[in-house]
């Protein structure tokens, strides 16, 4: 079996999965249960001057019949007493010497504060500590969360403070509320920060109930915007993390998460620069029992493989993510319809024909069967026919053989570019 | 009524309760989400009434529920009733290309569910359309004069409907078996065309009640859908003792309380394969009869019932005897049935295009002890009528234009069973009622000019 033994910064943990900073890790009970049932890490729900919750404080997205597409909450950090949670995590850490356990903080944006907090947390034995800059509703009102965590001379100064007090790794959770996420990360990094986290939720109305007209969640009649997370977050989340796994300014370790919700979306995360993964609606869905499969499907993979380390497969896909203008205009691919797999609903037909490029036809074979036949001249490779297919294997994303060299939208632009010049200097 | 027959009847109420259950909210969701939504769909193909299946699925998972029941009852003024009576495998749920992947859409329980909720929710799908001054005279009150009312009425015409029964609905009020359909079922959709304005006069049989020449002279048009009559007899001896049933009849008694007792603890055999035979032998297995047994003069392979009627009666403990002919119903001295002889068959080999005939085997008469025979080999034909009005017909087919449902009088239309047989039309109840439609929408075509003008 492959080795699933992680590192974050110094922070290491049995396997890369850990339990994100939420409701799951409220408790040394919760946090215990969840290391009982195979989970290497957690981080603690968030430190800081006990807030008071309102009741009703989720809601889910469902979508067609699929529950929990998407999570949206309202609840703030802990409610629990400072004391209560440090000796929680004293005894959880004695039970569980060998796993990560981190915890998560957020006080004002004070020197004091932020060293009083860090002191006393680390003296109750944690593995690291993770700023939460990135809780989007309640505690950004007061100006901390997000509220802070979309400064980046904010990050940077809040992180240079928890710094100067800590002696265990620090992590920086980054809020996806912001245009460019790189710009908060690199603001991390020159505060000190010794790995980023990310994403925390993302500021959310999870619906309005069309019967009463009143936002959902709502407490006594009255909604406010909450943070939502869950799979319906997934490529938001994983493209933030390969936009920071690309740019060499980022150089610290990435804890990635943000609608994990099984062992190959952890494996697109590594592969895309995170050293581990967080998790947290996946688990409030199903409970702690799914790190089981989280782990017998990663070490599978890897084993399957001949991959000897789960730390082998940390950013190898980074390379191969960059931007629209390196990408080449010359590669094409068609699709391709097998008539002996397709099941005639003709989804690709109507969904390219309304939508896309008109160029599957309703046809008849000679025995005068119906049958989809793409016009591969007129198709573009957009794959929205291999989209909509209800059946695997029906259509084909075919590579067409290169008509013309590869060149990509910059090379063309320099390419033209130059043309000009040399007109310009005769 | 005494205690003891009264808890026999609320016995019999209970095995005449529909058998398969609706579909709960949960359940029908569920599966409303599996449908494709195709583009083109070969269910709305395959269903003679053209129902947009996809669009009603699809407004089932929406939540859109009084959208469904209106796009099911659109296409279908009875689709209700066929919600539960269309044999779905041979029709949209055999065409559905799920059945190339996975399992097929259950797309009659999800139409069930639909329409269930508009009778539950007491909806109101239509409104009569502007009166257009023309008056059309529909003689039958079965799916397809129902059907054909429906669309009259919304187009705005005067329609009055003449039914024979003391209840309009045919087929559907009185001739399947309560456990698939409920009356009630039929009377709601009764209700839906009279809501339209449709005047329906019950207890009426035009030719003996009211002369047909009236009823001519007072309409624009007429449409005939008086379907067929009773079973044929035997033409054995033995066939006037008491004993012997009509299937029709005995499948008519038991769709409204008091069910008849006759044949509780009784030995049944009912001469016939087809639907109807199923009816009465599920039926009389449900009335507390002992033992049922379906005699058949060729063997399994002829058989016209649905293959789903057949492993229904199985289950229900029918037992088939095939290659049997009855010969004679014997008697005893009170003139009851206690026996029927019957007689081997063979199969001959088919001549090209035709049924296999069979012969007997010599000397191969047996008897079967029974209390009770019920007839279903068939229905007769109103011959006498159709000869009266003088339209084209072939051994009480009345003859039409495939296209227009036009008989050989150009003011008469004819639709539903009574068109039925001789290579023309089809038995189901979902034809029926695209005939009505087809004769209401060229009906319509042919007086247009006459008022827009």
């Amino acid at each position: 079996m492959a080795d699933l033994r992680t590192n974050l910064a110094g922070i290491t943990s049995p396997n890369p999965f850990w339990l994100a900073s939420a409701p799951p890790t409220n408790s040394g009970y919760q946090v215990q249960r969840a290391f009982e049932a195979g989970w290497g890490g957690a981080v603690w729900k968030t430190l800081g001057d006990p807030i008071l919750n309102v009741s009703s404080r989720y809601a889910a997205v469902h979508f067609n019949g699929q529950r929990v597409a998407g999570f949206n909450n309202i609840e703030l950090i802990t409610d629990r007493p400072l004391e209560v949670n440090l000796k929680e995590i004293y005894e959880t850490k004695k039970r569980f010497p060998n796993h990560a356990v981190v915890a998560s903080l957020m006080v004002e944006p004070n020197q004091g504060a932020w060293h009083e907090i860090v002191k006393k947390t680390e003296a109750a034995g944690v593995d690291g500590l993770e700023l939460n800059f990135g809780c989007p509703h309640g505690m950004a009102e007061r100006g901390m969360g997000s509220a802070s965590g979309q400064v980046p001379e904010l990050v940077m100064k809040q992180t240079n403070w928890a710094k100067e007090a800590a002696e265990t790794p620090v992590i920086v959770k980054l809020t996806p509320n912001i245009t460019d996420i790189t710009a908060t990360a690199e603001a991390a990094v020159q505060g000190g920060a010794d790995a980023v986290s990310m994403i925390n939720t993302i500021n959310s109305l999870a619906g309005v109930d069309i019967d009463t007209w009143l936002p959902i969640p709502h407490v006594g009649g009255k909604g406010a915007h909450g943070g939502y997370c869950g799979p319906a977050v997934k490529p938001i989340a994983l493209n933030m993390v390969s936009e920071c796994a690309r740019n060499s300014r980022i150089n610290v370790p990435i804890s990635g998460m943000g609608g994990v919700s099984n062992w190959q979306n952890a494996i697109e995360f590594m592969l895309m620069g995170a050293s581990n993964v967080q998790i947290c609606t996946a688990a409030m869905h199903h409970g702690f029992r799914i790190v089981e499969d989280l782990i017998d499907g990663l070490s599978t993979y890897l084993d399957d493989r001949g991959i000897l380390s789960v730390q082998d497969i940390i950013g190898k896909s980074v390379p191969t993510f960059s931007d629209w203008g390196n990408l080449d205009l010359n590669y094409k691919v068609v699709a391709r319809i097998n008539n002996d797999v397709c099941i005639n609903c003709n989804k690709c037909h109507i969904a390219c024909e309304d939508t896309s490029h008109q160029c599957i036809d309703m046809l008849n074979d000679p025995s005068g069967n119906a049958i989809l036949q793409v016009r591969e001249e007129d198709c573009v490779g957009c794959n929205l026919c291999s989209i909509v297919c209800p059946v695997d294997g029906a259509i084909d994303m075919i590579q067409l053989n290169h008509e013309h060299p590869p060149m990509t939208w910059n090379e063309r632009q320099t390419l033209i570019g130059s043309l000009k010049d040399k007109k310009v200097s005769k | 009524m005494s205690s003891l027959e009264s808890s026999i009847q609320k016995e019999l109420q209970k095995n005449f309760t529909e058998v398969i259950p609706s579909l709960t909210n949960q359940e029908a969701f569920q599966e409303s989400q599996r449908c494709l939504y195709c583009y083109d769909a070969p269910c709305i193909t395959a269903c003679p009434t053209g129902i947009d299946i996809p669009t009603f699925i699809k407004k089932i998972a929406s939540g859109n529920m009084k959208g469904s029941a209106k796009t099911i009852m659109t296409a279908n003024p009875v689709g209700a009733s066929c919600s539960r009576v269309c044999p779905t495998e041979e029709l949209c749920e055999g065409a559905c290309v799920l059945n190339h992947t996975t399992k097929p859409i259950l797309i009659g329980n999800l139409q069930r569910y639909a329409t269930d909720w508009a009778i539950k929710n007491d909806q109101v799908l239509f409104k009569q359309g502007q009166p257009n001054g023309k008056k059309v005279a529909i003689v039958g009150g079965g799916p397809a004069g129902l059907s054909a009312a429906r669309e009259l009425a919304l187009l705005g015409y005067d329609v009055t409907i003449y039914e024979a029964e003391s209840e309009a609905g045919g087929l559907d009020t009185y001739g399947i078996v309560s456990f698939r359909l409920p009356k009630s079922v039929s009377l709601w959709e009764v209700e839906q065309v009279q809501n339209l304005g449709v005047t329906i006069k019950t207890g009426v049989k035009v030719g003996e009640d009211i002369p047909f020449d009236e009823i001519y002279s007072m309409h624009d048009r007429v449409i005939l859908a008086i379907g067929m009559a009773s079973v044929p007899n035997l033409n054995i001896p033995g066939e006037q003792s008491s004993g012997v049933y009509d299937a029709i009849e005995l499948v008519k008694k038991t769709k409204a309380a008091p069910f008849p007792t006759e044949l509780k603890d009784k030995k049944v055999v009912v001469v016939g394969a087809g639907n109807t035979a199923i009816d009465g032998a599920t039926c009389s297995v449900r009335l507390g009869a002992e033992n049922v047994k379906i005699l058949y003069r060729r063997s399994e392979q002829e058989m016209t019932a649905y293959d789903f009627e057949y492993e229904f009666a199985k289950q229900d403990g029918v037992e088939f005897r095939w290659l049997t002919q009855p010969i004679e119903i014997l008697t005893n001295k009170e003139g009851k049935v206690e026996g029927i002889k019957c007689i081997r068959m063979q199969l001959l080999k088919a001549a090209q295009g035709e049924r296999r005939r069979t012969v007997p085997v010599p000397d191969s008469e047996f008897i079967i002890e029974c209390d009770a025979v019920i007839k279903a080999i068939g229905q007769k034909r109103h011959l006498h009528f159709i000869e009266e009005l003088g339209l084209a017909h072939k051994e009480g087919v009345i003859l039409i234009n495939n296209e227009t449902m036009e008989t050989s009088n150009p003011k008469v239309y004819a639709c539903g069973d009574v068109i039925f047989g001789k290579g023309q039309g089809e038995a189901m109840v979902v034809s029926a009622a695209q005939q009505g439609k087809t004769a209401a929408y060229h009906m319509h075509e042919s007086l247009k000019e006459s008022y827009t003008a």
